[in-house]
C-alpha cells in the first residue's frame, strides 16, 4: 500500500484548532504519524507541500447526485470527479432522487453505483418517509443495515406533526440521526425570495425569515418530546439562532448546518432575476448572512455543506418563479469558504471543523481528522491562488453555479482518499 | 432629446429626463390622436408583435392602435392559446419570433422578470406590457401624463395609491416613477395588501383610508387582483368596500380639486363607487385610457429611433 510523507505543510487540525508547520505520514490508507519540523522517515514517497496547506478532506452532508432518475444532471461518476476536484472526500448523498431512496433495495442500487463510479467516499442518506410524502415512515432499521447514515425528507417538510413525532421516536430507538429542513410549510408556500425591500421591488412572492424560526421551534418541541437525534440541514436566518442556542443549552441532541451559498451570498445577488441564485431556502439579507457567519465562528452552527443541487439549463432558463431551485457547489465549496478566511471572518481550523470534523462526528464517521489512526482523507490546497470561475470548467454534468465569472481565491492542489491521490490540479 | 435605452422594461432604469422626454413626445401624439386623420409614418416598415401570455383587452388594444397609427405592421399573438400549451419554453418562443425579425416586441407575462429574461434573448426592442407583480412601465407613464395635464406639474404633489399594492405591478411602477419625480406618496390599504417593506421605497403607509386621503392631490385606486390572490387577504368584498372603497364621503377628505384615477378594469362597488368613477369633474379614468395610446406611441417611437440610429 501507499506510503506517503507530506512535508513542509501547514497542517490544519480542526480537533485541536491548530494550524502548524509540520509533516504527516500516511501508510495503508491511514495517517500513521505526524510531527513538527522536518520528517526523517525513509522509504516513502515524499510530497513537499511547499508551505501550503494540508487539511482533512471535506465531509459534505446533503449532496444531490441525480441517480436514479435524472442521470443527465449528475451521475456518481461526475459528482465523484467534482468532489475530488473540490477537496470533498466524503459525499453524503440526499435521497431526493426519483424515485426517492426510501427502500433498502433502492439504497443498495445507490451504493453499488457509487462504489463502481465515484473516486471518493459516498455515504448515503435515506428518506424518512416513503416517497418523501410525509405519511408513512420508511424501514429505518433495514435502511440502517443497508448503510444509511441519516434519514431525511430533504426540503419536504413533514407537515403532519403526528407522523413526524412517530418517525422521530422510532428513529431514536434505532439510534438513527434525523435531518430536517426547518421551515414552516404554510408560510413559505410558493415563495421564491425572502421578504424585504428587494423582493418587493422585484415583485417576487416572498417568505418571511420567520418561517425558518417557526419550523425550527416546532422541531425543537418535537425533540423535547421524543429525544431523537436531530440535525437541521440549513439554518440561514438570525432569528432562528436563539432558538437553536436554547435547544443546545437544554441538552437536546441537536446540531445544525448551513449552506455555503447562505454564507457567501445575499438576496441582492439575485439582481435581475438571475435564476442560478435561486436556492432553497432563498438567499437572505446581509444581516442574516453576517449572523450566520458569526454562528459558525462560535460553533452554534456546526456544519457547512455545499447543498450541491445540479439543475440542467432548461430548468434554470425560465422566469424566476418557475425556475428550479438549487446550485452546484462541490467544486466551489472550498474557494467560496476561503472568501470568509480571506475576509478575516473565519480561520482555517474553524472552517475545517465545520466542513470536515463536525459533519463526520455527527454521522459517526472516523474521518474529518488529522490525528494518527484516522483515515488518510486529505485535501492539499493553496488558499492564495486567484482565479475567475468559468462554469464550463466544472466537472459536474450541470453547471448551475452562482459563482460563474466571479473572482475567487484558493484552489485544491490534490485530494487523497484513503491515501490514494484522486485528484491533482493539472 | 436623447433616450438611451434599448428596451422599455421598467421605470426603475429611467431617469427624470427620460421620463420627461417620453411625456413631452406623448403630448404631440395626444394632439394627433384628436385629429380625424390620425396617421403618422414614423414606424412604417417596422414590424411590431404583441405577445400576451396573460389575458388583456385594454393594454393590447392600446398598443395595437398605437403601432398602427404610427404605420407599423402589427401582429397580435395570444400566447395562452398557442405554443405554450404545446410545452415550448419562453426562450424558445422568443428565439422563434426573433428569427422572423420583428422590430418591436410588446410582452406581457404572468411572472415577474419574464420580460427581462426574454429581452436578453432577442435582437429587437422589447416593451414590457406588465410582468407578474413587477412593473408595468407604460401604465405609470400614462398615469404621469394624465397627472401632469390635470395638475399642470408632476412634482411636489401628494399622491395616494390605494388598495391592492402587494399584487400590483401598476403600483410598483407608479411608486418608482412618482418617487423619481419628487412627489410624496402614500400607500393606503389593509396591511395584508400593503406590506410594510414599501416604507423602504420612501412611501408613507396608512391603513386608515380616511386619514390617508387627507389633503391629497391625486387619488389613484387599484383593482383588487382577485386572480393573483392565493386566498384570504381580505375578509369580504363588502367589508373591503366599506373600509377601502372610494366613495364621495372619503373623497371629500382629499383636496377639493383632487383627481381620481384607476388603471382599469374597475370592480365597481368593490374598490370604487360607480357614480364617482363616472363623475367627469373628478374622475380622469377615461383620459388615462386616451393618454395610454399617446404614451405608447411615444415610447415606441423613441425605441425605434434608437434602433434606426444603431443600424
Amino acid at each position: 500500500m501507499s506510503n506517503l510523507i507530506f512535508t513542509n505543510a501547514h497542517l490544519i487540525d480542526p480537533e485541536t484548532g491548530t494550524d502548524s508547520i509540520g509533516w504527516l505520514q500516511v501508510s495503508n490508507g491511514r495517517i500513521a504519524a505526524r510531527g513538527d519540523g522536518d520528517a526523517r522517515a525513509q522509504g516513502a514517497t515524499i510530497i513537499d507541500c511547499g508551505g501550503k496547506y494540508l487539511a482533512p478532506g471535506i465531509v459534505d452532508i446533503g449532496v444531490k447526485v441525480c441517480e436514479p432518475g435524472e442521470r443527465h444532471k449528475e451521475s456518481y461518476k461526475s459528482a465523484g470527479l467534482a468532489a475530488a476536484a473540490g477537496g470533498v472526500t466524503t459525499i453524503v448523498t440526499r435521497p431526493d432522487t426519483s424515485p426517492a431512496t426510501d427502500t433498502p433495495e433502492s439504497l443498495e442500487f445507490v451504493t453499488r453505483r457509487a462504489q463502481a463510479d465515484a473516486p471518493v467516499n459516498v455515504v448515503p442518506m435515506a428518506a424518512l418517509t416513503k416517497g418523501r410524502e410525509g405519511r408513512e415512515m420508511t424501514e429505518i432499521g433495514f435502511l440502517q443495515d443497508a448503510g444509511a447514515v441519516a434519514f431525511t425528507d430533504c426540503d419536504h417538510v413533514i407537515a403532519n406533526t403526528k407522523v413526524f413525532s412517530r418517525a422521530l421516536t422510532y428513529a431514536r430507538s434505532c439510534g438513527a440521526l434525523v435531518i430536517a429542513h426547518p421551515q414552516d410549510p404554510g408560510l413559505s408556500g410558493g415563495a421564491a425570495a425572502t421578504s424585504g425591500k428587494f423582493a418587493a421591488l422585484r415583485g417576487l412572492p416572498a417568505v418571511s425569515p420567520m418561517a425558518e424560526r417557526m419550523g425550527l421551534d416546532r422541531d425543537i418541541a418535537l425533540l423535547e418530546m421524543t429525544g431523537a437525534a436531530y440535525h437541521a440541514d440549513q439554518v440561514t436566518t438570525a432569528r432562528a439562532l436563539p432558538a437553536l442556542e436554547r435547544a443546545k443549552a437544554n441538552g437536546l441532541d441537536i446540531t445544525a448546518g448551513t449552506s455555503i451559498h447562505h454564507l457567501t451570498l445575499n438576496e441582492l445577488d439575485v439582481a435581475d432575476y438571475r435564476t442560478f441564485f435561486k436556492v432553497k431556502p432563498p438567499l437572505r439579507s446581509e444581516d442574516d448572512r453576517q449572523a450566520v457567519i458569526e454562528a459558525v465562528r462560535t460553533g452554534l452552527i456546526d456544519t457547512i455543506s455545499s447543498m450541491h443541487t445540479p439543475q440542467d439549463e432548461e430548468s434554470k432558463r425560465l422566469p424566476f418563479e418557475e425556475a428550479a431551485s438549487g446550485a452546484v457547489a462541490l467544486e466551489t465549496l472550498l474557494p467560496a469558504a476561503l472568501r470568509l478566511y480571506h475576509a478575516g471572518q473565519l480561520d482555517l481550523p474553524t472552517l475545517f471543523c465545520a466542513m470536515a470534523l463536525n459533519p463526520a462526528k455527527r454521522l459517526g464517521l472516523d474521518s474529518g481528522r488529522l490525528s494518527v489512526g484516522a483515515p488518510a482523507d486529505l485535501v492539499f490546497f493553496d488558499p492564495d491562488v486567484p482565479f475567475v470561475l468559468d462554469r464550463f470548467s466544472l466537472k459536474s454534468k450541470s453547471q448551475n453555479t452562482p459563482f460563474d465569472g466571479q473572482r475567487m481565491q484558493g484552489k485544491v492542489t490534490a485530494t487523497y482518499v484513503a491515501g490514494q491521490e484522486v485528484y491533482r490540479r493539472p | 432629446m436623447r433616450f438611451a435605452h434599448r428596451h422599455l422594461l421598467g421605470i426603475e432604469h429611467l431617469s427624470q429626463s427620460d421620463i420627461t422626454a417620453i411625456l413631452d413626445l406623448a403630448e404631440k401624439y395626444v394632439d394627433l390622436n384628436r385629429q380625424s386623420a390620425k396617421h403618422s409614418d414614423v414606424l412604417s416598415g417596422l414590424t411590431q408583435i404583441n405577445m400576451f401570455f396573460e389575458n388583456s383587452t385594454r393594454t393590447q388594444a392600446s398598443f395595437e392602435i398605437a403601432g398602427k397609427r404610427l404605420g407599423a405592421d402589427v401582429m397580435n399573438m395570444a400566447m395562452q392559446a398557442s405554443s405554450i400549451k404545446k410545452g415550448e419554453t419562453l426562450i424558445d418562443t422568443a428565439m422563434t419570433l426573433n428569427a422572423m425579425h420583428p422590430d418591436l416586441l410588446v410582452v406581457r407575462h404572468p411572472h415577474s422578470g419574464a420580460v427581462d429574461l426574454l429581452a436578453q434573448k432577442v435582437n429587437c426592442a422589447v416593451l414590457n406590457a406588465g410582468d407578474g407583480r413587477h412593473e408595468h412601465p407604460t401604465q405609470a407613464l400614462l398615469d404621469a401624463l394624465t397627472i401632469r395635464r390635470a395638475k399642470g406639474r408632476l412634482h411636489r404633489l401628494n399622491i395616494a395609491i390605494c388598495g391592492d399594492v402587494a399584487h400590483s405591478r401598476v403600483a410598483r411602477s407608479n411608486l418608482i416613477l412618482l418617487g423619481k419625480m419628487e412627489n410624496r406618496i402614500r400607500l393606503i390599504g389593509p396591511p395584508t395588501l400593503v406590506p410594510s417593506q414599501f416604507v423602504d421605497f420612501g412611501a408613507e403607509i396608512y391603513d386608515d383610508m380616511n386619514e390617508g386621503l387627507k389633503d391629497v392631490d391625486v387619488v389613484m385606486m387599484l383593482r383588487l387582483q382577485k386572480e393573483r390572490m392565493d386566498g384570504g387577504f381580505i375578509p369580504s368584498e363588502r367589508e373591503y368596500y366599506h373600509r377601502y372603497g372610494l366613495d364621495a364621503a372619503k373623497l371629500a377628505l382629499a383636496k377639493p380639486d383632487a383627481i381620481v384615477m384607476h388603471p382599469g378594469p374597475m370592480n365597481r362597488g368593490v374598490e370604487i363607487d360607480g357614480t364617482l368613477a363616472d363623475d367627469i369633474n373628478r374622475s380622469v379614468i377615461q383620459e388615462q385610457v386616451e393618454m395610454g395610446v399617446a404614451v405608447r406611441m411615444a415610447a415606441m417611437e423613441l425605441l425605434a429611433r434608437n434602433q434606426r440610429d444603431a443600424a
